[in-house]
């Protein structure tokens, strides 16, 4: 179970479903970053001049990555930025701890090549869960 | 699931349906539209007949569709002391609503400049993924927007004294506290106020024609004279502000509910008790974001008016561009009901649902109370949109609600699969309908055959004798995020 992602059709009517996974969480949580960008613009033609660090915790994994997402979703309107890389560290104590540096620029609707704006990640059929073979994924529905 | 025929146009899913059900679900659609219906709105909506404290009936219009927590189209009214609110039944983007505004122009007079105006909307009219506004505002001055709504952009010089007659609340609902409200979702929302966004949002530039007028009194007394009038329709919300605070709420309520001993059937139904701290303060929120809308749209009409102004070489007063209303189809409002006899105050959610109140409620500016309230109603961008008033019919069988629009049938990712963007603009072109874009995959995710007909969606609730036809708008131009 490598890093990526895929845009799953037709499973929602008005919105936008997405699949992640990675060999670790980390890597799931980058792939979900990604997917979440890649549905915002071509990411591809995002260069990585500005950096940001993000800093979340919480008891359960996939409340974290509602909050990773979120957080996302706040900068890419309160900074007015598109994010192409994300580097997520991520420490299991009592709480999940996550530190992530996430590079990107801002949006410029003339390179950008956009596509949906996000409003929102919604709690419909989101899950993380961890395969039989040992690697992570994540089903999630953004309200676009 | 058991689909119980009520009349033509009316279907109710009885209690004994679904475990936990407290009321019927009632799904109002012709035959046609329910054979169509998505089998979503039918769990949905008797997911939301098990909320606590629920009255009457689970209610879904005819354009409804799935959504997440509410379908879209859902509509519930709860108990205040024993009742919920619930973010899933009001939707990320508090206060999506729609604005129509009259003018003295006729189609001849504007489509030679049409290419012209559009040009100019699309520069005052940001939209899109991050569009920033033209109003430059600070931090402390967004806490006047959230209590002040458009009583704030009248002061600022972003609207006419005339135009709060005009909204629903007159563009303020009471109860917004801005000590509710994240710094995140400031911050979201602060640049965005005179923003479009993307998605179904839009700004039309449409025509009223003598033979699509039904009622010409009622039309007249709207401000719609026909003979191919040009009218002009803006559909969007609260932006980033509001869909931040939706996003903070669920995320309250998903633990608040433990606390309070609530269990939903979809994580996404996540609320609280209406009179628990965690109630009271979402609503307050939700308020604040309901008058951030109420705002972006007023500012949105002051650069309509500009806009049209710079291209006609005239006072906008002088081409009557006059607010004709602008209804909130994504909201809570505490309003009066008879419950066994009795008038009781409830919270009534419409999640893609405008408010139909008939003739002589008070909540309906005098301008228009002999005749009802004005209800909006968007299409997609190819077939139309309407224009109605509620009656009060629908006071006692819908809690004063009607549709909000047509209602999507067909995911964006088949939508995109059945046309490109850049054929759909040719097409549209070719129909006599010109559209600007910010993101030409957007485009195509909003093709008029992702939608139900509109025409089937109206004809439905004015058969049924809840919300009464005037008059249907045909688009001849369009700007789209």
């Amino acid at each position: 179970m490598t890093q990526g992602y895929s845009f799953l059709e037709d499973s929602v009517i008005s919105d936008m479903i997405f699949e992640a996974t990675g060999d670790t969480p980390a890597e799931l949580f980058q792939a979900a970053g990604l997917a979440l960008f890649e549905g915002m613009a071509d990411t591809g033609r995002v260069q990585p001049r500005i950096r940001k660090e993000i800093r979340l915790k919480h008891a359960q994994i996939d409340q974290l990555l509602y909050d990773w997402l979120s957080e996302l979703i706040y900068l890419k309107d309160a900074a007015g930025l598109l994010f192409r890389e994300f580097s997520v560290q991520l420490t299991q104590n009592s709480d999940w701890s996550l530190v992530a540096t996430v590079r990107g620029e801002p949006i410029d609707p003339k390179r950008h090549a956009l596509r949906a704006d996000v409003k929102a990640v919604t709690y419909h059929q989101f899950e993380v869960v961890q395969t039989e073979t040992g690697g992570w994924k994540a089903r999630v529905v953004v309200d676009i | 699931m058991q689909v119980n025929k009520i009349t033509d146009y009316l279907w109710e899913i009885p209690p004994s349906e679904k475990e936990g059900m407290l009321v019927p679900a009632r799904i109002y659609a012709s035959e046609k539209l329910m054979k169509e219906m998505d089998a979503g709105v039918i769990e949905q909506i008797t997911n939301v007949a098990c909320l606590p404290g629920i009255q009457k009936y689970a209610l879904c219009m005819p354009d409804g569709h799935w959504g997440y927590g509410f379908p879209i189209g859902g509509v519930a009214a709860f108990s205040l002391q024993d009742g919920v609110i619930s973010p899933g039944g009001i939707g990320f983007d508090i206060n999506c609503g729609m604005r129509l505004i009259r003018t003295d122009l006729t189609k001849a007079e504007v489509q030679p400049r049409l290419k012209d105006l559009l040009n100019v909307l699309f520069n005052k009219v940001p939209a899109g993924v991050g569009a920033k506004g033209f109003v430059k505002i600070e931090k402390k001055e967004m806490a006047e927007v959230m209590t002040r709504g458009v009583n704030w952009c009248i002061k600022k010089g972003y609207g006419w004294a005339q135009d709060r007659d005009r909204i629903e609340e007159g563009g303020c609902l009471p109860g917004g506290d801005p000590s509710h409200v994240s710094s995140h979702a400031v911050e979201r929302g602060v640049g965005q106020l005179g923003t479009l966004g993307s998605g179904n949002h839009y700004l039309e530039i449409q025509v009223a024609s003598d033979e699509n007028i039904y009622d010409e009194k009622l039309a007249r007394a709207l401000g719609i004279f026909g003979r191919d009038q040009v009218v002009v329709m803006v559909h969007c919300g609260s932006r980033g502000f509001g869909h931040q605070i939706a996003t903070d709420y669920l995320r309250v309520f998903d633990s608040a509910m433990k606390k309070y001993g609530i269990t939903v059937r979809d994580r996404q139904l996540g609320c609280a008790p209406f009179r628990s701290p965690e109630g009271q303060a979402y609503y307050s929120a939700m308020a604040c974001a309901a008058n951030m809308a109420f705002a972006n749209r007023q500012v949105i009409t002051h650069r309509i008016r500009e806009a049209f102004s710079q291209v006609f070489n005239e006072d906008a007063e002088r081409l009557g561009l006059e607010t004709i209303y602008d209804v909130a189809h994504n909201v809570a409002k505490i309003e009066t009901y008879e419950i066994n006899g009795k008038p009781t105050e409830l919270l009534v959610h419409r999640k893609g649902s405008t408010r139909a109140f008939g003739p002589g409620r008070a909540e309906i500016p005098t301008l228009y109370r002999d005749w009802g309230q004005p209800v909006i109603i968007g299409g997609s961008m190819e077939t139309g949109s309407y224009l109605c008033v509620g009656t009060q019919k629908a006071e006692s069988e819908t809690f004063g609600s009607t549709m909000h629009g047509a209602g999507r049938t067909m995911s964006r990712t088949a939508a995109k699969r059945m046309v490109r963007g850049s054929d759909l603009q040719r097409r549209m072109e070719e129909h006599g309908i010109l559209v600007k874009a910010v993101s030409m995959s957007g485009l195509a995710e909003e093709a008029g055959t992702a939608y139900k007909n509109i025409s089937e969606v109206v004809d439905t609730m004015d058969a049924v004798g809840v919300s009464k036809k005037i008059v249907q708008l045909k688009p001849i131009g369009n700007i789209k995020g």
